[in-house]
């Protein structure tokens, strides 16, 4: 197990970077979502640096997987793991959110190397990635689709569409991540419009449904295993996770959310991040 | 005279173009019978899906399998196809630049008895509003089969509009996507139509040249990108200009062609559609007469340009 430890650690250790850079250029452009970017940190980068087949300098390759950011809005954590995979310069983060940039505030599959989809309006994302799982089952292609959808997201109506259309379609090349941080802007998601039982609802519409702690790795990749081995449906990870996390001062404050550090408090959450 | 619905005409088209093109895949949300996708289905049964009664997620779909080098056609109903899943059009696919071809049926008010809540009377203004769409309204069975076969060639997102009912068949004339086609020259007056209602204006010509009134007729099947040089042309060579279509005057082809006229030749304009009101139960042609987007009304029309009574 020598081997799965050094992965662990070497995943550990880049998400710490991720969200140092999220820090950064949140804090360079001034506005965009800390908290949701935080809560979703070790999911997208087990996926970029262990889980995914991809090539950064061949973003276009046929039989890549593919990653779909359904909550738009957490795209830092994106443009932070396309940095270090290779996708284009560190220096490009410096930029985010500000004009002719190649990094929109939302992501842009016209403007960046290496997203897949243009979001941002939540609730469109696991159509988009439906059909392209459903397209590489008509050319046999055995390319993964993964997808990550936030709690507050899955209130829209067309995810539910959206998912009885992935059972109907026997979509077992998708798998889809749930970040259930438990917030979305207004506050708590239980009180803002309860999706609970998670669980049952995911099973009840074809899925098959695990339930794993969103911030450890070791979960995430057996999650993902198991999930490859289920035939015939769609899978969810539910992954119970913590908005803001990492930054003491952000954790589960929906303050946080759409809000950026000052240069002070970037300071205090790199230093917290060290 | 020949009459076939336009929807008929795109059901063989895709029949036609799926033996043709292997990357084709259609997509319906339960209305496969009436949008003459079902014939498709039929023979190709491996490249079409039915959502069901849920188009936003049929819409998204359709980036998807996009964004893995299938050409999908998407249809349904005007109403649902255009304006239900409006901004899933908008964020998925058109934002994106995707070759997604939508193509609806059943719109306008000439779809009848159903009434207000299936007359699709806002969609062209809609789409057209758009970056990166491409807006399409045959006039015929003929131009439809063109159309669609015009639409793979151009790649990006296009949206087509057919009818339900059974349109005149039209003399046969050359598609090419952006240009509008004469189909009768004339010097007091321009008639630029698209739709059911070229073929309105074709009758209002003959009632206008009985009276010694010379009418230019254009079939503007592109609404955008719109044939500008010609809207132009009309504005220089005749008095004045009249839009028919089978649409809300705000925001369809009269929209656009005054928008051409205000900024680049001022000339006298009359639109002719619905009147900034719902449809109605009814059968088309008594739909057309009461909503006044018959030829009659066109050819009144006619009248109180040349008698200046704008
Ligand atoms: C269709 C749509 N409606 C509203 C918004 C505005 N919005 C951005 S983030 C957000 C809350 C999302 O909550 P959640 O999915 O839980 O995201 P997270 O907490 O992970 O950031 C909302 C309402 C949007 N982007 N899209």
């Amino acid at each position: 197990m020598v081997e799965i430890d050094d992965i662990i650690l070497k995943i550990t250790l880049i998400s710490k970077k991720i969200r140092r850079l999220v820090i950064k250029m949140l804090s360079i452009a001034g506005s965009g979502h800390p908290g949701g970017s935080l809560s979703c940190v070790e999911i997208v980068t087990t996926l970029y640096f262990h889980i995914m087949r991809h090539r950064p300098l061949e973003p276009d390759w046929d039989d890549r997987d593919r990653f779909v950011l359904s909550k738009g809005h957490s795209c830092p954590t994106l443009y932070a793991n396309l940095v270090l995979s290779g996708y284009f310069p560190e220096e490009e983060l410096k930029r985010l959110r500000m004009l002719d940039s190649i990094l929109q505030g939302h992501p842009d599959r016209l403007m960046t190397p290496g997203i897949e989809v243009s979001t941002g309006s939540l609730g469109q994302g696991l159509s988009c990635a439906c059909g392209m799982a459903l397209a590489g089952k008509i050319d046999k292609k055995d390319f993964w689709v993964y997808v990550l959808l936030g709690d507050g997201e899955i209130q829209e109506g067309q995810v539910w569409e959206a998912a009885m259309s992935a059972s109907h379609y026997k979509l077992d090349n998708l798998i889809a991540f749930l970040d259930y941080n438990k917030f979305q802007i207004d506050g708590k998601v239980c009180d803002v419009m309860n999706i609970e039982p998670l669980k049952e609802k995911w099973a009840s519409f074809g899925w098959y449904v695990q339930e794993i702690d969103g911030h450890n790795i070791a979960e995430i990749i057996s999650a993902v295993d198991c999930a490859k081995k289920i035939k015939e449906m769609p899978k969810m990870i539910i992954c119970h996770t913590i908005k803001g996390k990492g930054v003491s001062f952000m954790e589960n404050k929906p303050e946080w959310h759409g809000v950026t550090p000052t240069k002070e408090e970037a300071e205090r959450a790199l230093s917290e991040l060290v | 005279m020949e009459f076939e619905a336009t929807r008929d005409a795109y059901g063989k088209a895709l029949v036609e173009l799926g033996r043709i093109n292997p990357n084709i895949v259609v997509l319906d949300a339960d209305t496969s019978q009436s949008t003459r996708t079902n014939w498709f289905a039929k023979e190709f049964p491996d490249r079409f899906f039915n959502f069901g009664v849920a188009e936003a997620n049929m819409t998204g779909y359709a980036a998807g399998f996009s964004l893995c080098g299938k050409i999908p056609f998407v249809s349904s109903f005007a109403v649902f196809g255009s304006i239900r899943n409006f901004e899933v059009i908008r964020t998925s696919i058109c934002w994106a630049y995707l070759n997604v071809k939508i193509v609806v049926t059943h719109a306008g008010i000439s779809v009848g008895e159903d009434g207000a809540s299936h007359q699709s009377i806002e969609d062209i203004s809609a789409m057209r509003s758009l970056p990166n769409m491409t807006v399409i309204v045959p006039a015929d069975s003929r131009e439809t089969k063109k159309a669609v076969f015009a639409c793979i060639e151009h790649n990006g997102p296009v949206y087509i509009r057919l009818g339900r009912a059974k349109f005149p068949v039209l003399p046969e004339a050359s598609f090419k996507i952006g240009k509008a086609n004469v189909l009768k020259e004339g010097k007091d007056i321009s008639i630029i139509a698209c739709g059911l209602m070229v073929f309105e204006a074709l009758k209002a010509s003959e009632f206008l040249e009985k009276q010694g009134i010379s009418c230019m007729v254009i079939n503007m099947s592109t609404i955008k990108p719109i044939d500008e040089e010609i809207i132009i042309s009309c504005a220089k060579e005749t008095k004045g200009i009249i839009t028919c279509e089978e649409h809300s005057i705000i925001g369809g082809l009269g929209s656009a062609v005054s928008e051409v006229i205000a900024e680049k030749c001022p000339a006298k304009i009359k639109r002719i559609g619905i009147k900034d009101v719902f449809g109605t139960s009814g059968k088309p042609d008594e739909l057309l007469r009461k909503f006044e987007i018959d030829s009659n009304s066109i050819y009144n029309a006619g009248l109180e340009i040349l008698n200046d009574r704008l």
